[in-house]
């Protein structure tokens, strides 16, 4: 039962050491700090789809403006294939950074300039970033992006203008000039959250394809945990800026090993689950994590919270292959269970 | 007495909404009719552009230009609300039906705390004392969840769920027969959103008031509504009882709905979406409306509009279940 069929990972390409934003509350002299994440350790492989979930407030997309260089770290650091970020410094590192690890964003109606055609933020990122192609190798390659992203026949969307397309095909886009710079690793910020739902679909299944013919991983950031779930291998549970728990999609969803995954999970609203509505509804929110002291930053709302959640923060512990938890009470599988365990969290 | 509780509480006849642009008429929604019972909770779901939300504005007659109601007949308690004049309408909006809107943000005054907002709703709906303002207004906080010192509290320094929370108490504020609400959990997260559904729920068990609610999320409602109306393109293309609908849906975009969203129980599957995107009103497709991005489509689709079929007390907008055909 614990045997985890472990996919042989490729090369690392992201990897981060207690990772750590701060930001500043109020003007210039204030001492108060909102901790936006603190001290995350991830790391990301070649052909890998990891979910982050969480939130909104739990930091997530702070993990994605940090790995893509939009905000410095408080603390902690950033490898890409072993090399720190913070030494990337000469204009064209910083380039050929950029992109090996774009950027996909939520809002496909802001995102995308209204002012020019579909072929204008293609053709720049391909200006930019592949300047050994002809003029008419940009064009023919715009136009298998295009192709690779779904939008068919390619000519017709290149000379068309954002307004012209639906949310769906507009995410698409962004997909294609994401994909003009042949990035290994995409960071896709809760792509599909603004789209229809008959459209969302469509995009999750893009992100698998790309996946497989194009050998691109991808950081895929989302508060939708059953999507994570549709297109992700690995899951990273984010609450209050920190990661709660952490393992492969299917084994985090069948054995949540922290209360708060087990609280996210019981909230997912879901037609084909039996119906079972919790007499109370009555559940606190999550915290805004400003200077905090020592302790799990889930007690207050926490069943099973004991005196040590109090004192002490949890660390992330192993508690099931590949499968990490950041809880005091929440007990390992990898010894041999005992019975009669009491007052323990399953 | 008797009479009045056969009635439905709520008729809609054939309504049609238009919004009334440069380019002519957009109908957002088209010819729409459906009846709400004492007590119901209707579900109203569809994607963005399929005319919910303006189908909700106009059952509360809360439609602005360039919008205007073109044709049909909404029925509240047997009193015709689209002939009624807006002084006639203040004895109903609120009293009788109140609306949750979707951003609190945007719903509440920002400079004026709760409290004060509720003052200002019984001050302009009933004649209440002072005393009777404040006791009636920490009974309503109670009722919802939130400790009443938080009358006091504006509405920033409240959280998503708690201003929603707000919200529905100031709906409640007359104890209405019908409340409409236009995705009021859309803002919140899934714990909080869960939180303020089952919220909802018990209110509707306690106070009896019948509820339309509108939300892009059908699996949202599937554990709450009674009956769940689909709209596409301005028009309902199925409506029926929540759990035959789940169980069994029968209108081709329903099924493609319930194909969208993936799960996270069972085995996992791979789900295919619906193709293409939904029409812009402006230039609907001809015949049905769902044909182009529809799997069964037939020849008669392409040029004839389907009416509705009853099947199993369902009603569906589609031609698979046209018994002469």
């Amino acid at each position: 039962m614990l045997e985890m069929p472990a996919r042989p990972r490729g090369v690392e390409l992201i990897r981060t050491e207690g990772l750590t934003k701060h930001f500043r509350l109020g003007g210039f002299l204030s001492r108060r700090y909102l901790h936006g994440v603190d001290d995350i350790n991830l790391s990301i492989h070649e052909d890998e789809i990891v979910a982050l979930v969480g939130e909104s407030g739990s930091g997530k997309s702070t993990i994605a403006r940090l790995i893509a260089r939009v905000y410095t770290p408080t603390a902690g650091e950033i490898f890409h294939r072993g090399r720190t970020l913070s030494s990337i410094r000469s204009h064209r590192d910083v380039l050929e950074y950029r992109g090996d690890v774009p950027m996909v964003f939520q809002d496909p109606y802001g995102s995308l300039s209204p002012v020019y055609r579909v072929s204008h933020g293609i053709t720049r990122a391909l200006k930019l970033h592949r300047p050994d192609l002809s003029r008419q190798g940009r064009e023919d390659e715009a136009a298998r992006l295009l192709e690779a992203v779904g939008l068919t026949p390619a000519l017709d969307f290149l000379g068309k203008f954002p307004y012209q397309l639906s949310g769906g095909q507009r995410q698409r886009i962004g997909f294609a000039q994401a994909l003009a710079c042949r990035p290994e690793l995409i960071l896709a910020d809760e792509p599909v959250s603004m789209l229809d739902v008959s459209v969302r679909i469509g995009v999750l299944n893009l992100m698998a394809t790309l996946r497989r013919r194009e050998r691109i991983s991808f950081l895929y950031i989302t508060h939708d945990i059953a999507s994570a779930r549709y297109v992700a291998d690995r899951l990273l549970v984010m609450y209050a800026g920190q990661v709660a728990e952490s393992g492969p999609v299917e084994d985090v969803l069948a054995h949540p090993k922290h209360p708060y995954t087990q609280l996210l999970l019981s909230a997912v609203p879901d037609p084909r689950a039996p119906i079972s509505l919790p007499a109370t509804g009555e559940v606190q929110e999550p915290p805004r994590v400003i200077d905090p002291g020592e302790g799990c930053r889930f007690r207050s709302r926490c069943p099973y919270a004991i005196e040590e959640c109090g004192r002490v923060t949890p660390k992330l512990r192993l508690l099931r292959p590949a499968h990490e938890a950041a809880c005091h009470v929440a007990t390992s599988d990898l010894e041999v269970p005992r019975v009669d365990e009491g007052a323990t969290v399953r | 007495m008797i009479a009045t509780a056969t009635r439905p509480l709520l008729e809609i006849k054939d309504l049609s909404v238009d919004y009334l642009t440069d380019r002519g008429a957009v109908r957002a929604v088209d010819r729409v009719s459906l009846e709400v019972q004492r007590g119901e909770f209707l579900g109203v779901v569809g994607e963005s552009g399929c005319g919910k939300s303006t189908l909700l504005y106009s059952i509360a007659r809360l439609l602005t230009p360039p919008a205007e109601i073109a044709s049909g007949d909404i029925w509240f308690d047997g009193h015709d609300l689209v002939s009624m004049s807006d002084s006639e309408l203040r004895h109903y909006r609120w009293k009788q039906y109140s609306v949750v809107m979707q951003s609190a943000m945007n719903a509440l005054n920002p400079v004026m705390n709760i409290g004060e907002q509720l003052r200002d709703a019984f001050d302009a709906h009933q004649r209440f004392t002072g005393r009777q303002i404040t006791a009636r207004s920490e009974e309503l906080l109670r009722i919802v969840g939130i400790d009443p010192v938080h009358l006091r509290s504006y509405p920033h320094q409240l959280s998503g769920g708690m201003r929603q929370r707000a919200m529905i108490a100031m709906a409640l504020a007359f104890t209405p027969e019908l409340v409409i609400m236009d995705e009021p959990t859309s803002a919140l997260d899934v714990v909080a959103q869960r939180s303020l559904m089952l919220k909802i729920k018990q209110l509707q068990r306690e106070f009896g008031f019948a509820t339309i609610f509108v939300t892009h999320d059908m699996s949202l409602v599937s554990h709450f509504s009674d009956r769940l109306a689909v709209m596409y393109a301005g028009q309902i293309v199925e409506i029926g009882e929540t759990a035959r609908l789940f169980a069994e849906p029968k209108h081709p975009y329903t099924v493609g709905l319930m194909r969208s969203f993936p799960s996270i129980r069972g085995e996992l599957q791979p789900l295919a979406g619906i193709p293409g995107s939904p029409p812009d009103l402006a230039r609907p497709p001809a015949g049905c409306r769902f044909h182009p991005r529809c799997p069964k489509v037939m020849d008669r689709c392409h040029m004839e509009e389907p009416e509705f079929y009853a099947e199993e007390g369902d009603l569906i907008r589609c031609f698979l279940f046209d018994s002469d055909a």
